[in-house]
């Protein structure tokens, strides 16, 4: 890596990055802004769709119904990527249920991961967690949390040129391995890193973010809202009023648009067991965008000193 | 994981605390009416408790080996299994102290004579708290009478049941019966709660207070119990 250089192309991009919002694939007011794979050129939009918690709610007819309804919600408010995991219980199941009742959206972005030690039953467990989502391939695969990445990671680049799947990634959370990671994205053709990033855990922004940035790489945020306690904490302050200048109406979206106008950034993935919440968040990868200035401001006012 | 030490309770959550709640609301519709079945004997569990005896001794671990191989199955392997992975195992789990309690019931060895006034009194306590009180956690929560917890459905009051019982019995091999009902409150769901800050969360830590006088009065020789009392010799 060539930090200096890998500095000038980020703090341009930061600079660039209020034209990101409105400029980037915003065909109308009402849908999310896109930004591209960077492997591909294809555009997904800044918003997603998690499953950890939420989705995991069994045999329950009722509460399945309930998360069918979060993505109808955020298929109609112009999302595409969900994301989960064998690890996420019964998940991958309510996603499936919920897409066979929402009639199979073309649109549907499959982000799932490969979670097991031993390399030899890594693609039995994707072949169950396929047939779970009813999907005919995963768009993303990634390596949940590094486990055994030495050994999945070839069965997945195996996969992508068969075509049985697109893209390839490896996630992390909790800000934890990052130097693995780091050595991962400098030595690996990923197309994808996962990891945790939101206004106040962001040590990512000194070598991940700028390394996914030079090595095209593109970036999923896990935990934007710190799995709700971020929210929660910030609940307690009113939402100042210069948050209107980007548009923001409510602290999540002040939170998410934090995230989402960072350069190196494709797509964060709040999750979410309501409907209201799943518009809201969509909501804000549309209109304006802070820049630089404007991103360290909101740093700093939730930090406590501004 | 190579960096299991890392993770908090937290990161470790697979589902939320309404979810949980859910299910012991669908497990006693579907199974409608035997949560009063499984009511009325835990009346029955506590009048033989309270009678005592080698008859009653044998039919407590008999009714509680039923009861366990019950929640193994209907509880740990179809309802919790969906949310929890862990919960497999903890069929098994239960399924080894299900076989445990009816070995000692049919082949094992009872004193008559009841145990020791603080160990019986102690016991009884448990027994009658994982029948009466237990249910009456999830309406003091505010959460109705539909998700309540019973002896013989839920897995909490049948363990903390199963140490009163076993408290309340003088039964050589007793001692071999405790681990695994000792180990449950504190399981992984009570932990959960505990991690989620559910309004509920103490219930765990009060849960698992039994369960070391539990051990104390079971295993130190003497303690709670007359010294030098003896079972009589088995009958082939
Ligand atoms: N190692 C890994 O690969 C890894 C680790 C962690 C997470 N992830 C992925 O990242 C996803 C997101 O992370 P996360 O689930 O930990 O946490 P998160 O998205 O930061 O927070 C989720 C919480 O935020 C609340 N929320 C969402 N939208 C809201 C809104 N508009 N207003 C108020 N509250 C809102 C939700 O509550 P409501 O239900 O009330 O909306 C939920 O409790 C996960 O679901 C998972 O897919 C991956």
């Amino acid at each position: 890596m060539k930090p200096n250089s890998t500095r000038r192309r980020l703090l341009g991009a930061l600079a660039a990055a209020p034209l990101l919002g409105p400029a980037a694939g915003l065909a109308q007011p009402t849908r999310p802004a896109t930004r591209t794979i960077a492997s591909s050129g294809e555009a997904i939009p800044l918003v997603g769709l998690g499953t950890w918690i939420t989705f995991n709610v069994g045999n329950d007819r009722a509460a399945r119904d309930a998360s069918a309804e979060v993505m109808r919600a955020f298929f109609a408010a112009g999302g595409r990527l969900i994301d989960s995991s064998p690890m996420y219980g019964s998940a991958q199941e309510v996603i499936g249920y919920g897409l066979a009742s929402l009639g199979r959206p073309a649109d549907v972005f499959s982000a799932d991961k490969v979670w097991i030690s031993d390399g030899d039953r890594g693609r039995t467990q994707m072949d169950t967690s396929r047939r779970l989502w009813g999907v005919p391939r995963f768009d993303l695969m990634q390596v949940h949390n590094l486990l055994s990445w030495e050994v999945h990671l070839p069965t997945l680049f195996a996969m992508k040129a068969a075509g049985q799947l697109r893209y390839v990634g490896i996630t992390t959370s909790h800000g934890r391995r990052h130097g693995d990671m780091e050595r991962i994205m400098a030595s690996q053709p990923i197309d994808f890193v996962q990891l945790t990033y939101n206004l106040v855990d962001r040590e990512v922004e000194q070598r991940l973010l700028p390394l996914a940035l030079e090595r095209g790489i593109a970036v999923l945020v896990n935990r934007p809202f710190q799995q709700g306690a971020l929210l929660d904490r910030l609940a307690r302050r009113p939402l100042p009023a210069w948050a209107a200048e980007i548009d923001c109406t409510s602290w999540a979206q002040f939170a998410l648009k934090f995230v989402i106008s960072h350069p190196a950034v494709t797509c964060a993935i709040p999750a979410t067991t309501r409907v209201d919440h799943v518009r809201e968040n969509l909501a804000a990868a549309g209109r304006r965008m802070p820049d630089a200035a404007m991103r360290a401001r909101m740093a700093t006012f939730v930090a406590g000193r501004g | 994981m190579s960096e299991w030490w890392t993770y908090s309770l937290r990161d470790l959550l697979l589902f939320s605390s309404r979810t949980y709640t859910r299910l012991f609301e669908l497990h006693n519709q579907e199974w409608w009416p035997l949560p009063l079945f499984a009511l009325a004997l835990g009346a029955v569990l506590f009048a033989l408790a309270w009678r005592g005896g080698e008859r009653a001794g044998r039919a407590l671990l008999l009714v509680l080996a039923a009861c366990w191989l019950w929640v193994a199955w209907a509880w740990h392997a179809q309802r919790y299994a969906p949310i929890n992975w862990a919960a497999e195992y903890f069929a098994w789990a239960w399924g080894v102290q299900a076989v445990l309690l009816g070995l000692v019931a049919w082949q094992g060895r009872f004193d008559a004579a009841p145990a020791a006034a603080l160990r019986r009194g102690f016991g009884l306590f448990l027994v009658g708290a994982a029948w009466v009180i237990y249910p009456l956690l999830a309406p003091l929560l505010g959460r109705g009478w539909t998700p309540a917890e019973l002896f013989g459905m839920a897995p909490d009051p049948t363990a903390l049941a199963t140490l009163g019982v076993l408290l309340t019995i003088k039964q050589r091999q007793a001692g071999g019966l405790f681990p695994i009902p000792a180990a449950v409150p504190p399981d992984q769901r009570e932990a959960t709660l505990w991690a989620m800050d559910a309004p509920e969360f103490w219930i765990a830590p009060l849960a698992s207070l039994p369960c070391g006088p539990a051990f104390v009065l079971a295993y130190l020789p003497g303690c709670g119990d007359k010294p030098g009392t003896q079972c009589p010799p088995r009958v082939a």
